[in-house]
């Protein structure tokens, strides 16, 4: 689904990303794993196209989108999360999901002004969705609260709901499960693994919780030091030796802090 | 006697008022909704005065002119004027995050400034375009031709208003305040940062120059003072912030409410000793921004605060345990 071509990425004089190269399998759900400053964020940020690559190509679905911004890669099926919750504070956690959908009749200027009755249709849809949406999140409750007085795992919630909004193909969470308490967590992978099987959604995300990774993922990429160390099944990944020694450190794998 | 100078006292305090809260409204679809810091409100409004000026008066030989337009042309083409000025300056600047944008504005602002003082054959320079026209003219005449105006004015005001609302409780308003809050994840979630920007400052723009138009035609006559920032672009972000950023009605509470204060001082200033009341002007200038810090400081929201517009779709299933 998601293909990233020998991509580099320097900030400064930091190369993030080194020459990676790996692929997200369509319908899967693939985790990112790797120790801190690896440049799993980096890599997201490429795909997500917040991130410029200083080389190299990021192919979805057969289409070279490397030149795409990022709300034209949000046009074509890809949705993420943040790492840090990037919530529209001042809107209603409703608001919030509701702006997150595609709504070219409603972004109107002129229908805005002039003809409001041509976005009645489509945006019933929308409230229709988010609620659907903020149902399945079990976020009712909050519903008409400002999102900036969300706690925190109230606010990855809502982000998720935004990237659900857009009815994508392939959804990227950056440590979703940060700042989460377990019981939440373990309904938030219930929701993941339904919306992959009954939606055929594809995800990826960042995680450093193994045991989460192993709950959630059937493909796992390891990255360390900017480039892809290896990828496998969660069992395979975790008996890795160069993977043991780039999270416990030593070696040529230790962690650049 | 004194009561029909206390009623005309009140008809120009609400005209300029309404002027005001014009400027207001603009930016609160500048600010408000949009997070732009436009900080040259004069320079637009500077923009529309002059357009609608020069486009309704009579031929004169100091300036440019001789259209003869009638008034709502006059005001359409400032609108027009004005909106374009806008369109230019939002090409250019409106990828600056707000600090740099208010910069940018400021300076914008001030270039305009010195293009009406130092072209004379557009605007006569320093000496201003006088006999400007005033809408409905022959309806009245003499003092009362300041109450029809002021109809005018608030039934402009109206319509902005109406225009803002619809904007702000939209779909489009929506997204404008999804990237005012947050611009990374706005673009993640689909939405043209710099379109919707664009069109926020063209519109808001588009309106000052309206407000700049009504100014020239309530004073008749047209100078360079009229821009001055301090009396357009600092009372206005003052009035915004007092009355509540992201509110329109707010915007116009503001507005009535910071200009009948800044009316009322100035005649607490005039019944000052002569040599004390040359200075006046400055000892209001320092008000301007001692009541900006206060409102910063202590009201934030504003008098009005910004408030989610309701959904008013109805559940079809059953209402979910709250």
């Amino acid at each position: 689904m998601i293909r990233l071509d020998k991509i580099c990425v320097d900030f400064g004089g930091l190369r993030a990303v080194d020459h990676a190269s790996f692929e997200i399998g369509a319908g899967r759900i693939t985790g990112l794993i790797g120790p801190n400053g690896a440049g799993k964020t980096t890599a997201f940020n490429v795909i997500a196209g917040a991130v410029r690559p200083t080389s190299g190509r990021v192919i979805l679905d057969g289409r070279d989108i490397t030149r795409l911004k990022p709300h034209q890669r949000a046009a074509a099926g890809l949705a993420r999360t943040f790492q840090i919750p990037h919530e529209f504070d001042r809107l209603s956690v409703l608001e919030n999901l509701m702006a997150a959908a595609s709504a070219p009749e409603g972004e109107n200027v002129i229908n805005v002004i002039f003809r409001r009755g041509r976005y009645a249709a489509e945006e019933r849809e929308i409230y229709d969705t988010a609620r659907d949406t903020i149902r399945l999140l079990e976020l009712e409750h909050v519903i008409d609260e400002k999102a900036g007085n969300l706690s925190g795992g109230q606010k990855k919630l809502v982000e998720l709901g935004r990237a659900l909004m857009r009815k994508p193909k392939v959804v990227l969470l950056d440590e979703i499960g940060a700042g989460i308490n377990r019981t939440l967590l373990g309904k938030l992978a219930d929701k993941i693994l339904m919306l992959n099987r009954e939606r055929g959604l594809t995800f990826c995300l960042i995680e450093h919780d193994l045991d989460y990774v192993s709950k959630l993922c059937d493909h796992v990429l390891v990255m360390a030091q900017g480039t892809l160390l290896t990828e496998g099944t969660v069992e395979a990944v975790r008996n890795d030796e160069r993977v043991i020694e780039a999270y416990f450190g030593g070696g040529k794998y230790e962690a650049r802090l | 006697m004194e009561l029909t100078g206390l009623f005309f006292y009140l008809v120009s305090l609400l005209i300029l008022g309404g002027i005001y809260a014009l400027l207001c409204l603009a930016l609160n679809i500048q600010w408000g909704m949009g997070g732009l810091f436009n900080a040259g409100i004069a320079g637009f409004y500077g923009v529309g005065a002059y357009s609608s000026a020069i486009l309704t008066t009579a031929a004169s030989s100091r300036h440019l002119g001789g259209y003869g337009l009638p008034v709502p042309l006059g005001l359409v083409g400032a609108a027009i004027l004005a909106g374009l000025a806008g369109w230019a300056v939002a090409k250019i600047c409106v990828r600056l995050k707000s600090d740099y944008l208010a910069m940018a504005s400021i300076g914008i602002a001030e270039i305009l400034r010195l293009v009406i003082v130092n072209e004379d054959w557009l605007t006569n320079g320093s000496l201003g375009v006088s006999r400007i026209p005033r809408p409905l003219g022959d309806l009245a005449t003499g003092r009362m031709s300041d109450v029809v105006f002021l109809g005018f004015v608030w039934l402009v005001v109206l319509l902005v208003f109406v225009a803002s609302s619809r904007l702000y409780d939209s779909p489009w308003g929506r997204s404008l305040r999804a990237i005012r809050d947050n611009e990374t994840s706005a673009a993640a979630a689909g939405k043209n940062i710099e379109k919707f920007r664009i069109q926020t400052f063209v519109i808001g723009c588009a309106v000052m120059g309206i407000a700049g138009g009504l100014s020239a035609h309530y004073f008749r006559f047209l100078s360079p003072t009229a821009t001055d920032p301090l009396l357009v672009t600092f009372l206005v972000w003052v009035m915004l912030m007092a009355g509540g950023s992201g509110n329109n009605k707010g915007a116009i509470l503001g507005a009535l409410a910071i200009w009948t204060l800044w009316s009322v001082t100035e005649i607490f200033t005039n019944r000052l000793p002569p040599e004390w009341a040359t200075r006046s002007s400055f000892i209001r200038m320092l008000l301007v921004g001692l009541l900006l810090q206060v409102v910063l400081q202590r009201f934030r929201a504003g008098l009005i605060p910004e408030k989610s517009p309701p959904v008013r779709f109805k559940e079809e299933g059953p209402e979910p345990d709250r």
